[in-house]
């Protein structure tokens, strides 16, 4: 089972994805911030994240700026998921690492294809 | 809904569409066709049955058709068809036009135009290959408001995320308020027209690859043989068709036949009498 961490400060939205997530048969863990992300990777890296931009404490973007640089922080597909929906954010997410982009609000179709669309399914 | 009502709606969206309702459907009719009522002020479906009835005004009928007509697309809707267009009937068709570097590709019924665009942009990504090639993409649809949709090519972020890779909405796509446009780049790519696949085909011209897919599963059997027998006469020897997952040729024609190994392509069975 491939392991996804979903990365909201939210916990309504956090839950939601993680439904769904788990009925595409992901293993699913919660970060609340980029920081508890950071530490949920030095941990235990996973194969895909589901990514938040607005968060206290630590940002999505800092946070995968972060990811990437560390050890085995190439591996994971990172998925943004985020209000966030001009093509400015877009862009800035692509160049720092990003594999895909999931402009707010989402349904589990929308989560289904851009999972597939970066091999995860 | 009385009875005769359904029933004259019924007759008419056949004839007109091709759209087969089964009794179990009354409770869509009634949502869609609520909007027509209102828009001609009458008061419901009895008054709009009615009014059918006494003045067959073309504008009305039609409202009715594309209304109930449904209009459900996406971008590299399955993914699975456009992966083998790249790996498979692409190839082919580069080598076997080698001489005239002309292909044609028709994807019918293409309600708001996704489909169409998503070849548009595949052909585009491959660039090189194609230099001094001429694609033509046709985009037909029943409904003059999807024609028009499809040609102005605004989405809403709903519809730019499924099934298009947020790469190619970076490249191909502007945001023009809470919308996306495609690019005027793709857009020139293809030509869409409003056009009734129950009608004569043969103004359209030949096409090498047919896209006609999840369309026949709203036709009765006789209304399918006789719509992929028109297509298979506006195809060339080694032209393909696409048919949606759900659809199969077996039993309702022989014109075409399963392409080994390529799920959802067929190809023609035998050259076609003209």
């Amino acid at each position: 089972m491939k392991s996804c961490l979903v990365v909201d400060d939210s916990r309504v939205v956090r839950k939601v994805a993680r439904k769904i997530l788990e009925e595409l048969g992901f293993n699913c863990s919660e970060a609340e911030d980029g920081k508890q992300a950071m530490d949920h990777c030095a941990k235990a890296m996973p194969e895909a994240i589901l990514l938040d931009w607005n968060m206290p404490v630590m940002t999505g973007i800092e946070f995968l700026r972060r990811l990437r640089k560390m050890t085995g922080g190439q591996a994971p597909k990172v998925v943004f998921c985020t209000t966030e929906n001009d093509l400015a954010h877009i862009q800035e997410a692509l160049s720092a690492g990003a594999n895909e982009y999931i402009m707010k609000p989402f349904d589990s179709d929308i989560i289904q294809t851009k999972f597939q669309q970066v091999g995860l399914l | 809904m009385k009875v005769e009502d359904f029933d004259m709606f019924c007759t008419l969206l056949r004839q007109r569409s091709g759209l087969v309702l089964t009794s179990d459907k009354a409770y869509l009719l009634e949502s869609r066709l609520m909007p027509v009522s209102r828009k001609w002020n009458l008061k419901g479906l009895e008054e709009l049955a009615a009014a059918v009835r006494s003045k067959r005004d073309e504008a009305m009928l039609r409202d009715i058709t594309e209304a109930m007509t449904t209009n459900e697309s996406s971008f590299y809707r399955d993914q699975k068809p456009f992966d083998q267009f790249k790996a498979v009937v692409l190839p082919m068709l580069l080598a076997n036009r080698q001489a005239k570097k002309t292909i044609r590709i028709w994807s019918a019924a293409c309600s708001s135009g996704q489909e169409a665009y998503s070849l548009a942009m595949l052909l585009n990504e491959e660039g090189a290959k194609l230099a001094g090639w001429k694609i033509e993409i046709i985009g037909t649809d029943l409904s003059g408001e999807m024609v028009a949709k499809a040609r102005a090519g605004l989405y809403t972020q709903f519809e730019v995320q499924r099934g298009l890779p947020i790469t190619l909405l970076v490249k191909y796509f502007k945001q023009t308020g809470d919308k996306w446009q495609i690019s005027d780049e793709i857009r020139n790519k293809v030509q869409y027209r409003e056009y009734n696949l129950l009608g004569d085909l043969s103004p359209l011209g030949q096409f090498d690859v047919v896209f006609c897919r999840n369309v026949l599963i709203y036709f009765d059997q006789p209304t399918k043989g006789k719509v992929l027998e028109a297509i298979a006469k506006q195809m060339p020897a080694d032209g393909v068709l696409y048919l949606g997952g759900a659809e199969t040729v077996l039993g309702i024609t022989e014109k075409f036949k399963p392409m080994d190994g390529q799920r959802g392509l067929y190809t023609l069975s035998a050259p076609v009498s003209r």
